[in-house]
Parts: C-alpha cells; structure tokens; sequence
C-alpha cells in the first residue's frame, strides 16, 4: 500500500528537509520499518523499544488519531494520507508514566 | 526577545486565569517567518491536569492544518503553572517539540501577581529572553506616519488609537 506521509518540521532533518514522503506498508508498523530504511532514525523518534507508538507523539491515518484505529497495528490502503505530529506537552510536574523522550527530545 | 501585543498577552492572562487551577495551554500563530504572534489560538488541555498540559490531539491536527493553509507557524507556545514560578520543568524541556517557537510560560501561583516569561527551548537548551509587550495606544510610529512633508511641525493627534 503506498501512502503519502506528512513530516512534522522536528524530524525533516531525517528526510533531508522533505515535509512529505512516499512510504508503503498495510500497517504503520510496516511503513514505519519502510520508511526507516530509507530515512534511518527516524523510526526511532516514533517507535518505543518495546515496540509500541510514542506516547507524546500523535500519528493520525486520513485525519484520524492512529490510537483509535489500533497504533502501530492500523491499517493501510493504497493512497491513504499519514501525518505525524509531536504531541505539544508539558507541565509543572513529570507525567505518571515514566517520561518517555517524544518526538521533540 | 519575544515582541507580543498587549492584547494578546491580556488574552493569554485571562486564559491563564480561567483555568487555574488547572494548567491552560495554547498558541499565538504568526506568518510563517515573520517572528511576530499576531492570532491567539487557546488550546484545550486534553489532560485538565494542574500539573501538565497536553493538546488534544484532534484539536492540534485542525489547528496545524489551518495554520498550514493561511502560510503560519506557532510563533508563540503558552502554558501556565498553577503553584510553581513560570520556569520551563524538566518536563516541558523534554517535549519542547518546535525548535522556531518561543515557549511563554505563565504563573497563576501568585492571583494578584501573574508572573509572565519567555524561553527558547532548542535541543534540550533552555535560554531566556525579554519580552517586549507592544502597547499600540502608545506606539508613537502611529503618530509620525501623520506628519505631511510639507508641514513638517503640523502633527494630527487625533490618529491616537
């Protein structure tokens, strides 16, 4: 399936300034793997190490939120429309979880 | 040095204020490039926590859309402490996620006394800087663009805003 995945400014300097790239995959677990393999690191800024999505990261398949659609797991049709945006965040205090680097550290 | 209109840093105050205890959260778009926060955008504070803020995410997708479409940046992102003094926490460095932006953070801790600083907050660096509140009642360009050439001594005050 090949989507088209909008590329928030923080992470262009993996895809060399591009705000939009071609990706493929049924899943976004697939194209995220797809799209590491051309713009290495940059899956890591969107993937734990324990293999689930970003908490402070928001991923959203044809202006839905990708974690009502099952994260990592949603699927994909051929010319769907990703885009990814650092969840803007903060406070006084550290959130519950423990503070996971997002997208922005 | 973050240069903001009077108006609109009020409009961040009563905002600030309206929520606390809870922490209250948004932006002031600006064209894109241009440095200067014109459209004050509040947020919801999807976690209506008093200790952390976060943009719902639907909310910010809409938001960043529009601001794509009319060519603007979050020039300015705000978020108020209710009980700690308007510092950037380890937390809002963390997730600081737009290098351009300047990080305005507000104190609600003191009711009489709002405390109001501004941060840029590039890779995990958090630097401070002035801000320079715009007060356009007062702004004398406003005047001087009333000054005819041929009567140079000749001021129309009645432009005064």
């Amino acid at each position: 399936m090949s989507v088209d995945v909008r590329i928030p400014t923080i992470l262009r300097s993996y895809t060399g300034g591009a705000k939009s790239v071609e990706g493929s995959g049924s899943t976004l677990a697939e194209l995220f793997a797809d799209l590491d393999a051309r713009y290495p690191g940059l899956r890591g800024r969107l993937v734990t190490e324990d293999g689930s999505l970003h908490r402070f990261v928001n991923v959203y398949v044809n202006d839905e939120d990708a974690r009502f659609l099952g994260g990592l797991e949603a699927k994909l049709s051929d010319g769907d429309s990703v885009t990814i945006l650092p969840a803007v965040a903060g406070g006084a205090r550290t959130p519950a979880a423990a503070a996971a680097p997002a997208a922005g550290a | 040095m973050l240069r903001i209109d009077r108006e609109i840093v009020d409009a961040i105050v009563a905002h600030a204020r309206r929520d606390h205890p809870d922490e209250a959260c948004g932006i002031v778009a600006g064209p894109a490039g241009s440095d200067t926060p014109t459209r004050h955008i509040p947020m919801t504070n999807a976690e209506r926590s008093s200790t952390f803020y976060r943009f719902d995410s639907m909310e910010q997708l809409r938001v960043w859309r529009q601001m794509e479409e009319r060519g603007e940046e979050p020039v300015v992102i705000y978020h108020s402490h209710t009980a700690t003094p308007a510092y950037p926490s380890r937390t809002d460095v963390d997730l600081a996620s737009e290098p351009g932006a300047h990080y305005l953070l507000v104190s609600t801790r003191d009711p009489e006394n709002v405390e109001i600083r501004s941060f840029r907050i590039v890779d995990g660096v958090v630097t401070e800087e002035p801000v320079r509140v715009i007060d356009a009642a007062v702004d004398d360009t406003a005047v001087q663009t009333y000054k005819f050439g041929h009567t140079p001594t000749i001021v129309d005050y009645e432009c005064r805003a």
